[in-house]
């Protein structure tokens, strides 16, 4: 079976993000970006299915500047076989491309390429949108596995079992279908030096979003980006005493 | 133009989330509508009729809508949005699945996770897991937006005597079907909703140990939450998470005991009315947004506390 998986280079998920002081966006000057944590998990999910012969070919993709490249390596050093980056300028500080314009430069890319099934993060921790997986699944008239904590890999189809509010839902899938990752899918493999260096000579192709006829106008504007209500720091108690004592005399919560 | 918000149910009863929800649909228009889609769901589309302030339900029954699978709810929901200028879910799990399908059908860039309507095209939404907080205007004719239930206050569930009609189903897509829930067994409060939540973190260091903290939740009639770090240890099943890929939550007591505070913990607590912190690091984060601070090892100050209330 052949996989397409999306990636993200996004901010660090460890870096304190600033707001910009004249309110336009976030800073990204000197800041570290990795790519995004959930589609880490994607693309080890992907490479734990080629180890184990269900899956035969894994195609990354990205949407970004030529930068984006990064974090495609970094994938194919994971074990992804090849690369196709869409090259775009989007500002990269509230998000990038919005989600419905990436889920129809992938749709296009999943018509060219025909992969059995698509895996990515559930969510990029830029926007926290959580769109883009169901709104390609809707596109391209699949079905959806999201929030994925187990993927069983079946003939023509595939079990996944979702983190839902009430515990762990399992679902059943028709194939092809598009997958999205929570965070204990799985722990992404750490990439050592010779794969970063076998990385470099794999396939990476770049295209444009013409080349896939889609068109990238946003639909959103951001009016302002500003620094959420700070909570002032409190006081320190001294003794359990004194904690139940607050409680119940100063805040009156209990 | 009216707006449609989209009931989070189980056929019988109404999840509260969907009272926050209409709150924040009566800011945009007062002119709310309510769509219940399911299976033998007259009980819930009775109990949404009685909510205040909805004008109307659209009650959808159909066997294929017995179960919430995204590939069968969101034709249903795309097919009853016609003459609607705004289409709102709660984010929940439930409203993060199903409505960026539904916004794809009616090819709409969604609007998610808001927690303030500013006008009808203007909302704001936390980015980066509420390190900063995006005011966003929308161009679409038609919006699809998912609402953060603990940033709206919630309707009365009850005072209302909204119409009654039927909406069309779409039939079964023949793409999915359910297998199985295995939903966490618990007589506390809904983690979401409640008004206390005592949460822990690695600083318990085992299952067993974490066990304390259900007699003190218990003694206080409060809901457990977890850090990541514990539930991925394994003391705590996955939706005790409290965080930004968690539940975000904003009772008006929150607890967090040996939780050092990591940004992505705090993104999903820091907007509750009071914070109080236990830990035995004093350097750690959660104290800098903490009402109360105790410093203390956790192993005593607990069960003191417990005993004490």
């Amino acid at each position: 079976m052949k996989v397409l998986v999306p990636i993200k280079r996004v901010i660090d998920y460890n870096v304190k993000v600033r707001v910009k002081a004249d309110n336009s966006g976030v800073e990204l000057n000197n800041v570290k970006m990795s790519m995004n944590p959930f589609d880490e998990i994607a693309v080890e999910e992907a490479i734990k299915l080629k180890e184990v012969g269900k899956v035969t070919e894994i195609v990354v993709v990205s949407i970004g500047p030529d930068k984006a490249a990064d974090v495609m390596r970094t994938a194919m050093a994971m074990g992804a076989d090849r690369g196709i980056l869409v090259k775009t300028d989007a500002a990269l500080d509230l998000g990038g491309v919005e989600p419905l314009a990436v889920a129809k430069t992938l749709k296009a890319l999943v018509d060219k390429e025909s992969p059995d099934f698509v895996i990515m993060g559930k969510q990029s921790i830029d926007d926290d949108s959580n769109q883009t997986g169901q709104m390609l699944a809707a596109l391209l008239g699949w079905a959806q596995g999201t929030f994925a904590s187990k993927v069983v890999l079946g003939d023509g189809k595939v079990d996944v079992t979702r983190e839902v509010d009430g515990g762990l839902e399992t679902v059943s899938l028709k194939l092809p279908a598009v997958i999205t990752t929570d965070l204990r899918l799985n722990e992404p493999r750490y990439v050592k030096l010779p794969d970063i260096m076998k990385a470099k000579k794999k396939e990476l192709e770049e295209i444009t979003p013409e080349d896939l006829d889609v068109d990238y106008t946003p639909r959103l504007t951001v009016v302002s980006v500003s620094e959420p209500p700070v909570r002032s720091g409190g006081v320190k108690v001294a003794s359990v005493d004194e904690l139940i004592d607050k409680l119940k005399n100063e805040a009156k919560v209990i | 133009m009216p707006v449609l918000v989209i009931a989070q149910h189980n056929n019988s009863t109404i999840n509260p989330a969907t009272l926050n929800t209409v709150t924040a649909a009566r800011k945009i228009d007062a002119d709310v509508h309510v769509l219940v889609a399911g299976s033998d769901n007259q009980a819930a589309a009775d109990a949404a009729a009685k909510i205040h302030g909805v004008k109307k339900v659209i009650k959808v029954d159909a066997p294929e809508l017995e179960k919430r699978l995204a590939e069968n709810h969101a034709p249903v929901i795309a097919a009853n949005a016609d003459g609607y200028s705004h289409i709102l879910a709660p984010a929940t799990t439930f409203g993060k699945n199903v409505m960026p399908r539904v916004a794809a059908l009616l090819d709409t860039q969604q609007i998610s996770d808001i927690i303030d309507v500013i006008d009808g095209d203007t909302f704001k939404r936390p980015i980066y897991g509420g390190q900063a907080i995006a005011e966003v205007k929308s161009s679409d004719s038609q919006k699809v937006i998912t609402v953060r239930p603990t940033a709206f206050d919630a309707v009365d569930a009850d005072g209302g005597s909204a119409e009654a009609s039927d909406g069309a189903a779409s039939g079964d897509a023949g793409l999915s079907s359910f297998v199985g829930l295995e939903a966490s067994e618990s007589d506390r409060p809904d983690l979401s909703s409640a008004k206390i939540v005592v949460s822990g973190g690695r600083g318990f260091g085992s299952k067993e140990n974490f066990a304390m903290i259900e007699a003190l939740a218990d003694k206080l009639g409060a809901a457990i939450g977890a850090s990541r770090a514990a539930v991925d240890s394994g003391y705590v099943p996955n939706d005790y998470q409290v965080g930004q890929t968690g539940k975000v939550v904003a009772p008006e007591l929150y607890i967090a005991v040996g939780i050092s505070g990591a940004i992505q913990h705090l993104a999903g607590m820091k907007d509750s009315k009071v914070i109080v912190a236990i830990n035995k690091d004093e350097e750690a984060p959660i104290f800098s947004i903490a009402d109360y601070g105790l410093v203390a090892d956790l192993f005593d100050a607990v069960p003191e506390l417990t005993d004490k209330l």
